[in-house]
């Protein structure tokens, strides 16, 4: 796994800096749902010294199929995501579940298969989350960028725990002008989203995220911040549903500087 | 017992609907994770020590006849009997077979999984024998003929007034009017009353933590001390142990120990860890006259080797429901048989069959959390992904849900469809929200949309956004 500064491990000696080719995964929420998010990803990238690229033929990572056991429907979507960011140095991800999909579990899905397991371990190799990219990788430190509000970030479960995703989203919001951040109890207890989990079994998924609510309103916080969108859409829906107006956001946004836009699911 | 797994969704409501368990949960939430953490947190090599206990049963997975078998050459060495049972069945007549030589009207029992699995108590009662339950949560359940809802706290679903009616329903040899709203009262109850059933059991069933091949031993944890007086007191010690459970050396053993009790309840150690090794020998002071063990497989056999082989290096702690969300929110008894949490939705359709458990393996966020605090680390969510596979593979799913992904993975593989198509439902959606942030309501999203808002998109999707910029760059 690269862990270097991307322009120190790029830099010839006395010569131009090389800016690191990053392709830029937005994923299908971000895409879908939330393009506010794929921007700010983009700009911070940049803002880090990255020379991004979009492909055009990306899609989805594929985790659908893969976690509700259609082995073959993930293969042919992954296929799609192996094939379209092949050339690139990184490729970044504005979610932790999704490059854990590509990091952790492309290698598993095409095991037996020579050329695409191959082809997906250099994908997982090269594959980041966004935020701990940029901390870790990019060796960013600090984010010009302000918002005036309490917040506490949500350990999205994947992110956490197949990405390693903890430090660097608190480091990072710890520069932004105006932001308190507070920790929950249960900052890495699971929302209740879990993907088609969530429509397959609404009651229990609600009574878990009401746990999180419940651990987001003890700490007094005005935002809930996090780096998923499945998750934050799941934990937004649920808020607005109780009638509460605490706003959720993904971190990029804040980050970015760009959380001028209604919230998640907010008007 | 008859499961109800296949009612999951029943179960689950019905517990969400129940405040004293919701109660009951949410202390167990606060209490065993925390233990936990800070009994790790004494002890700097436990990660080292779970790599250890994790390595010892992978051996001996991967040599298992060759550890049954010493095991029992050992226990015949020193005077006693290893029963062999394929199967629930097998296992149950082998052991009212030794009860019927034994004469036996009272069998004392220390809380034992596998019976539970086997279902002994029932059996055991309907042919004339009195099954009586030892440890304090157990014994309530048995009083309210209930499974337990916990491995390692069984009755962690009822209040300590639940407890005392029940005790009020059963005792009716007492007083009615006696105080029992401290716990200790309940508890000196239940001592007394089982006080009598010790002294005259005829035969003691104890479970086992652990098997010891080099020994012939049988470990026992406990923290009531129940277990001792259950397999020292009877004439007759009967052992029902899995064939996993097998570990090759005491120092094997004294390795798993470590990491069990930190992970189950945060102890260092419980306050009771017996080896019970034959029955009594010339110049013992007590023990039994005779030790069996009933060495049940139960399907276990057929897991070795396949992505369910992990499994079976479980040592039962509890740890993966202690730290589940599911777990929490639902309780034990919603998975409708012995076991339950993540170990359970592996388990269960393992030993029930995957039909009748259909729910469990999906009925998982796949947080991943219990997999971290596994002190075997096993890899739990990927098993439950496994039984999703054969599920789907086995065409197990429903017509509308196996469509649906395939049409959705037959698009998302092609960006060409996948694009306009997308671009072209998403400016749908968003007209329909007419700058509202959110649905109350959305067609085929009702599953969604019966607890959470559904929000709405931001208008359009980002790749036409991204292809409009890239225009409008190209044009200046």
């Amino acid at each position: 796994m690269p862990s270097s500064n991307p322009q120190s491990a790029t830099r010839p000696s006395n010569a131009q800096i090389v800016r690191p080719r990053v392709g830029l995964f937005v994923t299908c929420l971000v895409d879908l749902m939330r393009p506010t998010v794929g921007f700010a990803a983009l700009k911070l990238l940049e803002e880090a010294g990255c020379e991004v690229e979009i492909p055009a033929a990306q899609t989805c990572c594929g985790q659908p199929a893969w976690n509700s056991g259609d082995s073959a429907g993930a293969r042919r979507v992954a296929k799609t995501a192996i094939t379209a960011f092949e050339t690139h140095r990184y490729v970044v991800v504005p979610s932790g579940s999704c490059a854990g999909m590509i990091r952790v579990h492309y290698p598993e899905l095409f095991k037996g298969d020579r050329e695409w397991e191959e082809r997906a371990a250099a994908l997982a190799a090269k594959t980041h989350e966004l935020v701990s990219f940029l901390a870790d990788v990019c060796g960013l430190r600090d984010v010009k960028a302000r918002l005036d509000t309490i917040a506490t970030y949500h350990d999205s479960c994947s992110g956490l725990r197949e990405m390693g995703v903890k430090a660097q989203p608190r480091a990072l919001l710890a520069s932004v002008q105006g932001l308190e951040l507070r920790e929950g109890k249960e900052a890495e207890t699971c929302c209740g989203f879990g993907g088609l989990f969530c429509v397959k079994y609404p009651d229990v998924s609600a009574a878990i995220t009401d746990v999180k609510i419940a651990d987001i309103v003890a700490t007094g916080a005005k935002t809930v911040l996090g780096g998923d969108m499945g998750c934050l859409m799941n934990i937004a829906g649920r808020l607005k549903r109780r009638g509460s107006d605490v706003a959720v956001r993904h971190v990029a946004e804040v980050l970015a500087g760009m959380a001028d836009k209604p919230p998640i699911a907010g008007d | 017992m008859e499961p109800t797994s296949a009612r999951f969704k029943n179960n689950a409501r019905e517990a969400l609907d129940t405040p004293t368990l919701q109660a009951a949960l949410t202390k167990l939430a606060d209490g065993f994770p925390g233990r936990r953490r800070d009994a790790i947190a004494r002890m700097p090599e436990f990660e080292r020590l779970r790599d250890a206990a994790r390595a010892i049963k992978e051996h001996t997975l991967d040599h298992l006849d060759v550890y049954l078998e010493t095991f029992e050459a050992r226990v015949n060495a020193n005077g006693g009997e290893v029963h062999w049972c394929a199967d629930a069945d097998e296992a149950r007549r082998t052991i009212l077979d030794i009860c019927r030589r034994a004469g036996a009207r009272t069998v004392t029992k220390s809380k034992s999984m596998i019976s539970e699995e086997i279902a002994i108590n029932d059996y055991l009662e309907r042919h004339g024998i009195r099954p009586v339950e030892t440890d304090l949560g157990e014994y309530i359940i048995q009083l309210r003929r209930e499974p337990p809802s916990h491995i390692i706290a069984p009755a962690i679903h009822l209040s300590a007034a639940q407890v005392a009616d029940t005790f009020r329903a059963s005792h009716t040899r007492r007083p009615k009017d006696r105080p029992l709203d401290e716990p200790t009262a309940l508890l000196d109850e239940a001592r007394a009353e089982l006080r009598e059933d010790f002294l005259t059991a005829d035969v003691g069933i104890t479970g086992a933590n652990m098997l010891v091949a080099e020994t012939g031993s049988n470990v026992l944890v406990t923290n009531e001390g129940n277990a001792d007086l259950t397999h020292t007191l009877p004439r007759v010690h009967i052992v029902v142990a899995s064939i996993e459970k097998i570990v090759p050396t005491l120092e094997d053993a004294s390795i798993v120990l470590r990491v069990l009790a930190r992970s189950a309840t945060g102890q260092d150690v419980t306050v009771y860890t017996s080896f019970c090794t034959g029955p009594r020998r010339t110049g013992d002071p007590d023990g039994p006259r005779e030790y069996h063990v009933v060495l049940l497989d139960n399907g276990r056999s057929k897991l070795l080797n396949t992505e369910f082989h992990d499994m079976l290096r479980c040592i039962r702690c509890s740890a993966c429901l202690n730290h589940c969300p599911v777990y929490r929110a639902v309780g034990g008894h919603a998975y409708g048989w012995v076991y339950s949490g993540p170990m359970g939705a592996v388990l269960i359709p393992a030993l029930i069959g995957l039909e009748e458990a259909a729910h469990l393996p999906n009925a998982s966020t796949l947080c991943g959390r219990c997999e971290s605090v596994c002190p075997m680390r096993i890899p739990l969510p990927r098993m439950l992904r496994a039984w999703r596979e054969r599920q789907h593979r086995e065409k197990k799913i429903s017509w509308s849900a196996r469509f649906g992904l395939t049409a959705w993975s037959f698009v998302a593989a092609r960006p060409r469809f996948y694009r306009p198509l997308t671009a072209l439902a998403i400016r749908a959606l968003g007209n329909m929200a007419r700058n509202r942030g959110r649905f109350r309501r959305l067609p085929l999203l009702g599953g969604w949309t019966r607890v959470r808002d559904f929000p709405a998109p931001e208008g359009e999707t980002f790749m036409t956004l991204w292809r409009d910029a890239a225009e409008r760059r190209g044009q200046s």
